[in-house]
């Protein structure tokens, strides 16, 4: 059972939570209104002011914000902090468009260096932990992010960022690694790498926790890696817009806890705007409630999830969201039908014959999307008979068509031709041309 | 007795993956004694007996391929026609069920090989020895 690190703000009766939330919400819309010409104008736009904001349901009264905004206003158009009081930037790679800048005030950092400070917290982790950040540092956020919540909670981090995955595996073994922060797909090479190194990360190294996220991924995968190396893998969110890294799982791994006092979340129904019950599939809806230099009102990040507003188990009161079904951005339509990488990987990834890297490549024969799943064939997998080979590819396909409700060809390849990434992961090969 | 184990690859179908597998058993000086591939399209199952099979499998674990080793057995076949219907005839009878199966024939011997492979390998030896049908032993796969 691991500890809080701020018992108060985490355990806080809902009833003070959302007092709490009802004066931020209304400071935050004021302050936005008073220091953003940006959001002065949406909020004429839509004939709402701040002192129409009185109680926290009245936040569906507010615009909403989106990405193509923060492109619009590129790169610094819906700041609300004036330069003098920024004292970081970090600028999102741009791989879909435009790239977009956030900047941090001296609070904003100290903020979101809190949020992961309870985070780590909540799986167990303290000042006698030894913390890999294996996250890009730099433009991405996922390094810095991780290393402030780390060295707050006193834990000794290690800086090595992504690749030279010997040199990762050496430095856990030497320095006694407790916890690792990186991409799941990253650390399914690691894994690898290490095997080849003749390295039991079980055996030979202290690794207990894996703090993975960036990238969608699926029960099935936490599985396969807890199994493997007898870690806890734990799932963390958050997007550069919103900070960066700033929830994960506690220790009970229902759910993503997401920090009330910080951030005001809806799930909505993307059709209607509508919010949805606990407990049903919406678009993930962002107020912050205690950014200063890049606040943002209702911003749609695009994330599907399903929403619990219980108190957990583990004696947190603040709401939860379960694990990201996926980005709409990232959601491919394959005949008319939506399919998510995250899908597809629950599916392979159950599946024993099947390796821990997979791909997705869509084509267009004729009028017809065709989607190609390239997998890779484990050792233990392999028979020499044709025939069985050719029942699992069947089986792949017959359990993916159960699940995506497509037909999808399934191609077996051998282990390792697959690329490996140090980062997000590519997935997904889209070569229609629309 | 020791069973002639046999060395199958999982390979795809593109240019340059069965020269690779070639290499890498040549760079190591093992010597193919005998060898087939199934394909079924994007990929295929190469299956060899080598003179040395344990090193053969060891290198091309080292260099990443996926390998399997299996139970064979290597059966002399009389190199005139019937030589075949004798064998897989046999087998049938006794309901011995052959998976694949693939000859060569020896510069020195004057028979042809046959290369089985079958789901009972026990049965199969004890039926065909009941036939006279002489069964390679691994040394002597090996001193061909």
């Amino acid at each position: 059972m691991s500890g809080y690190w701020d018992p108060h703000i985490e355990r806080m009766p809902l009833e003070g939570l959302h007092a709490l939330q009802e004066d931020r919400l209304k400071s935050v819309v004021r302050y936005v209104y008073d220091h953003s010409a940006f959001y002065r104008q949406r909020f004429k736009e839509a004939g709402v002011e701040p002192g129409d904001i009185r109680t926290l349901a009245d936040v569906s009264k507010l615009p909403f914000t989106r990405k193509v905004d923060l492109r619009d206003n590129y790169p610094t158009g819906m700041f609300s902090a004036p330069k003098s009081q920024v004292v970081r930037y970090h600028v999102s790679s741009g791989t879909t468009g435009k790239p977009t800048v956030v900047g941090y005030t001296k609070g904003d950092i100290e903020t979101w260096s809190e949020s992961l400070a309870r985070a780590l917290t909540s799986i167990g982790l303290d000042s006698d932990d030894v913390v890999q950040v294996g996250y890009g540092y730099g433009l991405f956020t996922g390094g810095l992010g991780l290393h402030y919540g780390a060295e707050r909670i006193g834990a000794a981090v290690l800086p090595v960022g992504t690749g030279n995955t010997e040199r990762q595996i050496e430095l856990m073994q030497d320095l006694g690694t407790t916890a690792i922060a990186c991409t799941p797909s990253y650390f399914l090479h690691i894994m690898e790498v290490a095997e080849k190194m003749g390295i039991s990360i079980k055996k030979d190294t202290q690794l207990k926790a894996g703090i993975f996220g960036a990238e969608p991924w699926s029960l099935e995968t936490r599985k396969r890696i807890e199994d493997a190396t007898g870690i806890n893998a734990y799932d963390i969110y958050g997007t550069s817009e919103i900070s960066g890294p700033l929830f994960t799982e506690c220790h009970v791994k229902k759910g993503i806890h997401v920090w009330a006092d910080m951030f005001l979340i809806e799930v909505l129904d993307p059709k209607t705007d509508e919010p949805v019950a606990d407990g049903e599939t919406g678009e993930l809806v962002f107020t912050t409630l205690h950014k200063f230099a890049l606040p943002l009102i209702r911003y749609r990040i695009g994330d599907l999830t399903i929403m619990n507003s219980e108190p957990c188990e583990c004696g947190r009161t603040h709401p939860r969201i379960m694990r990201i079904l996926g980005r709409t951005d990232d959601m491919l339509i394959i005949r008319g039908i939506n399919v998510f990488p995250s899908q597809v990987e629950s599916v392979l990834m159950d599946i024993p014959e099947v390796g821990d890297h997979w791909e997705i490549l869509v084509d267009r024969k004729g009028p017809l999307d065709m989607m190609t799943v390239k997998v890779e064939l484990t050792p233990a997998g392999f028979s020499d008979k044709i025939g069985d080979l050719m029942k699992l590819r069947k089986k792949i396909s017959k359990e993916l068509k159960g699940v995506l409700n497509i037909a999808a060809e399934v191609d077996l390849v051998e282990p390792g031709t697959i690329p490996r990434s140090m980062g997000k992961a590519k997935r997904v090969t889209d070569n229609r041309k629309v | 007795m020791t069973e002639i184990k046999q060395i199958s690859l999982f390979v795809e179908n593109r240019p340059g993956r069965t020269a690779k597998v070639a290499k890498t058993l040549s760079d190591a000086g093992v010597n193919i004694r005998a060898l087939t591939i199934a394909e079924a399209g994007d990929f295929g199952v190469i299956r060899m007996v080598l003179d040395e099979p344990e090193k053969g499998y060891k290198v091309l674990k080292e260099n990443a391929f996926t390998v399997s080793m299996t139970d064979v057995l290597a059966v002399e076949m009389k190199d005139t026609p019937g030589g075949l219907y004798e064998i897989v005839n046999t087998l049938g009878l006794n309901s011995v069920n052959v998976d694949y199966a693939y000859a060569f024939v020896t510069a020195k011997a004057q028979r042809a090989m046959l290369i089985l492979r079958v789901d009972d390998i026990a049965k199969a030896r004890k039926v065909l020895g009941e036939k006279n049908v002489k069964i390679a032993t691994k040394e002597e796969i090996q001193a061909i």
